[in-house]
């Protein structure tokens, strides 16, 4: 019987495509639990996992949340703010004190990259990362691949833009990754200074001229600009970053084919996408939100089974 | 590894046929009864079942569905494998109607155990019962038996009782295979 190849979910970078199809094909099984009358499943009653988040988040916290306690594990919930850390603690000690008290998994945001690949080798216990800085959001890469492979039958040999700040985007990193592994191709488009140099290296190519980009597509994602990590000016203003690289109604219906819209949210409506198109039938942006819970319940199910 | 045919197609039919009247003879129009298949291997028994009682007994309609109990297990993380599920297909409520649970083999009753929580998911039935094609005697681990069985099979632990169908497998035959 299929497992997964990896103890923890640190990136995809570290998952293989069999790894990819496991997660999705279980995820599959799990979304038809969540739409039944009563939502739950026993399996995870033995497991306790720790959320700790030490940078500020809605969609990834809540929905972690929610996929275990419809797998019915113990959940505790830590937050940075509220917390020790303020007053000095490392991230080791304050893991392994939260591992003191019997927990078996811990999911972690952070805002450093490879904070989780850190604790993975200093801890006992599974580790999921939900967003190390600008590095990798795995969960959220594969909840994107698997809305597209719903919306399209497959994610092999489609077309995927990710338009906006690839540079501080671990969403983009993470979903790159995981596009390339499925056999889709991948395109990045956005301003050439929110561009990393070399990014040709991952297997994608590069487009600034956003209107060929859709053209050229069948599914865009659309990013935010990341303006807490916006250390320097990037670009002129955001009226002139909407411009060029914001997606509008007008614009999506005079193209030949009718795209696939995504946003990783939060979005900011008039920046990089307008309402309109957020709200259309071409957005799939609530159905990537419903797939998260499936998709990570998948993930911590196929990790928990790992735990002896 | 020696094996022995322990029921022929012959007396796999004769069987089903035999559960089809009793079940009939409980439910009569099947109106508020559902037959629901346990994944991975009721499903072939009950859809069998579905297929005798609508062809040849004139049943009009009867609700049919399948179980997948890999999330309700009493062994998570008790094997070294990672239990892989397969996929459930109820789309109806089962509040208020007679549930049929059917599964090809009964050993040890923890599947059976599995299912009667995960059928909860979908409502409260009035009743449950359970049919099963082989009745391993003697192996049980919890007090469930079935109200309905094919046959009763003396098998001691090291052997295995492997229901193969034509659907599937090429043929019909039951097997009680020695380790």
């Amino acid at each position: 019987m299929a497992e997964l190849s990896v103890k923890h979910l640190l990136g995809i970078k570290y998952l293989n495509e069999k790894d990819i199809h496991l997660i999705f094909e279980t995820a599959d099984h799990f979304k038809e639990v969540i739409n039944r009358s009563i939502k739950k499943v026993p399996s995870l009653r033995d497991i306790t996992i720790a959320n700790i988040f030490f940078e500020n988040s809605t969609r990834t916290k809540l929905s972690f949340e929610l996929a275990e306690k419809r797998l019915s594990a113990d959940v505790i919930n830590f937050s940075a703010g509220q917390s020790s850390v303020k007053k000095g603690e490392t991230l080791i000690d304050t893991v392994n004190n939260i591992l003191s008290m019997k927990v078996d998994m811990v999911v972690m945001r952070h805002p450093n990259p490879g904070a989780g690949i850190f604790l993975s080798k200093h801890v006992n216990a599974s580790i999921v990362n939900a967003g190390d800085g600008a590095h990798e959001h795995p969960t959220q890469a594969l909840l994107d691949s698997y809305s597209i492979r719903e919306k399209l039958g497959d994610v092999a040999g489609k077309k995927v833009v990710i338009v906006g700040d690839i540079l501080h985007s671990r969403v983009a990193l993470s979903n790159i990754f995981a596009l390339k592994l499925q056999g889709a191709e991948v395109k990045v488009c956005g301003p050439k200074t929110l561009l990393p140099k070399h990014i040709e290296s991952l297997g994608v190519s590069v487009e600034t001229d956003l209107r060929k980009a859709l053209e050229w597509c069948d599914v865009a994602n659309m990013l935010r600009i990341q303006n807490e990590r916006l250390d320097i000016s990037y670009f002129p203003t955001t009226r002139e970053y909407t411009q060029q690289f914001g997606v509008n109604k007008k614009m999506l219906d005079s193209l030949d084919k009718e795209i696939v819209i995504m946003h990783p949210g939060p979005i900011n409506r008039g920046v990089e996408i307008t309402s309109d198109v957020a709200d259309s039938k071409q957005s799939i942006i609530l159905n990537q939100v419903e797939n998260g819970v499936a998709v990570r319940m998948a993930v911590i199910y196929l990790l928990a089974s790992k735990i002896k | 590894m020696g094996q022995k045919v322990l029921l022929s197609e012959k007396e796999i039919n004769i069987i089903l046929h035999r559960l089809a009247c009793q079940l009939l003879e409980n439910h009569l129009d099947f109106k508020d009864t559902v037959l629901i298949g346990i994944q991975p291997r009721g499903t072939f028994v009950a859809e069998r079942l579905t297929k005798i009682l609508k062809e040849e007994y004139g049943v009009k309609e009867i609700k049919s569905g399948f179980l997948d109990i890999t999330f309700y297990r009493d062994d998570f993380r008790r094997g070294d494998k990672t239990l892989e599920a397969t996929k459930t297909k109820i789309d109806f409520l089962v509040e208020d109607k007679k549930v049929v649970l059917i599964d090809d083999v009964l050993y040890t009753g923890r599947s059976i155990r599995s299912a009667l929580t995960a059928i909860q998911s979908f409502g409260r039935p009035s009743e449950i019962e359970l049919l099963t094609l082989i009745d391993r005697r003697f192996s049980r681990h919890l007090p469930i038996q079935p109200n309905y069985r094919g046959r009763q099979v003396d098998a001691i632990n090291d052997e295995k009782v492997k229901v193969l169908w034509k659907e599937n497998d090429g043929e019909d035959v039951i097997y009680l295979i020695n380790k």
